[in-house]
């Protein structure tokens, strides 16, 4: 039952200037949830690659089942019975689910997927659940791509499954779906290794925790016993503020955005938002709840002007909104930190500061007329990247040679400097590690406590739940009810996101 | 009478187009943008004419002819594969390369500067080489259609113009396919330009004559589907059909009647987006997107 299923012994990656795996070592069980924690750029990443043949380490060795393997390619590690789940899914959007899975692996040179269509429906039954093999990809759940991500390594033989940051998109329901999933996998005598920054599902779905710190491990734990505290002084090597259940009571003050009878179609021109009345204060936090594609990006895209509304009026401040571009709602002080951060957030071939710039046209410190006013913005950049405690820290660098979570600091550093009256937020800490949370939290309170106005949206409900004052429930386009996160459960608000309640 | 003219022209008009346009669909369904089909056609005219000629066999002139196309094919896409070159310069410069090349070869070969010397009987089984290729090209629409979407290879080819990163995972040498992909679309290319000089029965400076931006436009208009595709290709083809009977049988002149191809393709490309508001055009998500591994 418990032997040891894959082995990693002192793997050392090094890249130009960085060592992002030095001496690594970590054993998981036949049998055995095992995860693997550590801070933003701790080498987790890294590891897993290397683990799924993607990224050939520079010294160690690498047993499954107490055989020494070494990976040219993922199809070696496919081979070794090793199956990847990665964060940002593998799936064709526009290929079905069949072809999806037979994509690779095909059963032959032409057609013939009769056979493995019924293999997909039988072995997605015995996980218990259901999946159509012949649904368009684009058109699944994100918790429906995974399943079917983890279909296709199982139907390749995958005794090892490796999952990175998997619940990082889930809802609750949909995340407790996956770890019943895992736990009968392992129950067949499988091995789950995954990646998760959710200390508290770290704890409660997994066997044994591997903690990771600046590229190297530092130990491996009983998940049995341990609290988030003793895993978080591990990450971090020092005592970390966990960001506490409920916000104290400020005082919101007056009306900073008023949104009514708001009406958006979506990109692909059905109505995404039907009739939406929102109301967020100065100093409040008004967090929208909600599975995601419920209307939560189109409702900020139309605030930010990135959307045209067809009906209905956004008012900041007293000023109606209607017809006026992002610029100028970014001149009148809203500012948008979007869902995707290379997408619409940041340029990842520039360099920090000129990123900053971008954001901050109108801001005559860092702008004489036309012209750049180069040391200013290298001060300001300088701050910004050090309030937000990014590293490397130096300004001058290209967006792109940031890790994800440092990306993300230098977003929300760019937002929470802007001098904002309004900040619109779309699941800021995703991809952060505790470490970075707490400056991300610390960072709302002390701009709430300013008397700005923040409007979040956030499918982390642990996140929804501690930041934000009042929450509203978002379905189909409509507010579907009003929480307040003291008098609730994430329980409670999952299943109103859902439809059950309320 | 002038129906079946128009018709029998238009199909022979479309021949060329069909294949160099099926030729890109499979390079772009890969992810290689292939704005050289026109630089191909060329090629692969001039080498079908040479050989033909040094031979006297127009079927080794043909086989001379796919060759240097797939040759060509092979060039434009290491250059854009794995030196990672910008697809359409690389694309203009096989172009560009192919027009002045193939007046430079004339002139070296031929001692001619317009066209090479007259090829001869180009029949094969006493039917025109020209009826036989146009059968080939009107083939190549299905066949085409049941290799990328029921045969193994054309699942991963799509796969690597969709989400290489995905291809990648599961293990599929995304570069490997993609330049298969600009190859075979290098060997259909270089077949519209053996079809061209069937057709002259000689070799001709510039003698694609903008088909292969034609075929790129037949392919945008038909969203990268080889029937759409198709029906794209003798849309554009009907123009050239008028014109033959506008200049032959109703004496316009031909400086007018020679711009309705043209004019045909820019109509149809301004108006249509318009009948079909709201759906865009969809191309291969990758398309024009080098990979290089994370």
């Amino acid at each position: 039952m418990s032997g040891p299923a894959i082995e990693l012994e002192g793997i050392t990656k090094r890249y130009p200037g960085v060592i992002a795996n030095d001496h690594v070592d970590l054993a998981a069980r036949v049998g055995e949830i095992h995860a693997l924690v550590g801070e933003n750029g701790a080498g987790k990443t890294t590891l897993m690659r290397v683990l799924g043949g993607l990224t050939p380490p520079d010294e160690g060795t690498i047993r499954v089942r107490g055989r020494e393997v070494s990976f040219a390619s993922a199809a070696d590690a496919a081979a070794a019975g090793i199956g990847m789940v990665h964060q940002h899914f593998t799936l064709v959007p526009v290929f079905t689910v069949l072809e999806n899975v037979v994509l690779g692996d095909e059963p032959g040179f032409i057609g013939g997927l009769d056979g493995v269509r019924d293999r997909v429906v039988e072995l997605a039954g015995t996980l218990g659940f259901s999946i159509d093999p012949d649904r368009i990809v684009e058109t699944l759940t994100v918790g429906e791509r995974q399943k079917v991500e983890i279909l296709r390594t199982l139907l390749r033989g995958a005794r090892i499954l490796v999952l990175d940051e998997p619940t990082a998109v889930l809802t609750p329901q949909e995340s407790r779906d996956l770890f019943k999933l895992l736990r009968r996998l392992v129950k067949e005598g499988r091995t789950v290794l995954f990646i998760s920054h959710r200390l508290a599902e770290v704890l409660a779905a997994s066997d044994r925790i591997t903690v990771m710190r600046g590229g190297r491990s530092v130990t491996t734990i009983a998940a049995a016993g341990a609290t988030e505290g003793d895993l978080a002084r591990l990450m971090v090597g020092r005592e970390v503020l966990l960001p506490s259940a409920v916000r104290g009571g400020s005082e919101p003050g007056e009306p900073v955005l008023d949104v009514s009878g708001a009406r958006a179609l979506s990109d692909r021109g059905v109505p995404a938002l039907s009739g939406v009345d929102l109301t967020v204060r100065a100093g409040e936090v008004l967090g929208i709840g909600g599975v995601m594609g419920n209307g939560q990006t189109e409702l900020m895209e139309s605030i930010a002007g990135l959307r045209p509304l067809t009906a209905g009026a956004i008012v900041l401040e007293g000023a109606d909104l209607l017809g006026w571009d992002a610029a100028a709602r970014i001149r009148a002080g809203i500012s948008f930190v979007p869902e995707d951060r290379l997408d619409r957030g940041l340029v990842a071939t520039m360099s920090v500061e000129e990123n900053l710039a971008l954001g901050l046209m109108d801001d005559e410190r860092l702008f004489r007329g036309p012209f750049m006013r180069m040391c200013a913005l290298r001060q300001r950049a300088d701050a910004t990247l050090k309030r937000m405690d990014t590293r490397p820290s130096d300004p001058g660098l290209l967006v792109s040679t940031f890790s994800g979570g440092n990306q993300q600091k230098v977003l929300l550093g760019r937002a929470f400097d802007s001098g904002a009256r309004l900040i619109l937020l779309m699941e800021p800490s995703r991809g952060l590690d505790v470490g970075a949370m707490e400056i991300v939290f610390e960072q709302v309170r002390s701009a709430t406590a300013r008397g700005v106005g923040v409007l979040l949206v956030s499918s982390d409900l642990t996140e929804l739940m501690s930041l934000s004052d009042r929450i509203l429930v978002i379905r189909r386009g409509r507010i579907a009810g009003e929480v307040h996160p003291g008098e609730t459960t994430e329980e409670e608000l999952g299943l109103m996101m859902a439809g059950g309640g309320a | 009478m002038i129906l079946q003219d128009v018709l029998t022209a238009t199909i022979f008009a479309a021949t060329p187009l069909l294949l160099a346009a099926l030729g890109g669909l499979l390079s772009e369904r890969g992810g290689v943008v292939n704005i050289a089909l026109e630089g191909i056609m060329l090629f692969g005219a001039f080498a079908a004419a040479a050989v033909t000629l040094w031979t006297g066999s127009p079927l080794l002139g043909i086989i001379a002819g796919v060759l240097t196309g797939a040759l060509v094919g092979a060039l434009h896409g290491t250059a854009c594969i794995y030196l990672r070159a910008d697809h359409v310069i690389s694309g203009i410069a096989v172009n560009m390369f192919a027009a002045s090349g193939t007046i430079l070869l004339l002139k070296v070969v031929y001692g001619t500067k317009g066209s090479s010397p007259q090829l001869g009987s180009l029949k094969l089984l006493g039917v025109p080489l020209t009826v036989h290729l146009a059968v080939v090209a009107l083939a190549a629409v299905p066949l085409v259609w049941f290799l990328l979407y029921r045969t193994r290879f054309g699942l991963r080819l799509r796969a690597c113009g969709e989400y290489p990163e995905a291809a990648d995972a599961v293990g599929i040498n995304v570069h490997g396919y993609r330049l298969a992909g600009v190859v075979l679309s290098g060997v259909l290319a270089g077949l519209a330009g053996v079809f061209l000089v069937m057709t002259a029965g000689s070799f001709a400076k510039h003698m694609s004559a903008g088909r292969g931006y034609i075929a790129l436009a037949a392919l945008v208009f038909g969203r990268w589907r080889p029937v759409a595709v198709a029906i794209g290709c003798l849309v554009f083809a009907l123009g050239r059909g008028v014109q033959d009977v506008l200049e032959l049988e109703i004496g316009i002149p031909p400086q007018l009647s020679e711009m309705m191809p043209y004019l045909l393709t820019l109509l149809v490309l301004a108006v249509w987006p318009l009948i079909r508001r709201g759906r865009s055009a969809e191309p291969p998500a990758a398309l024009g997107r080098p990979f290089v591994r994370g």
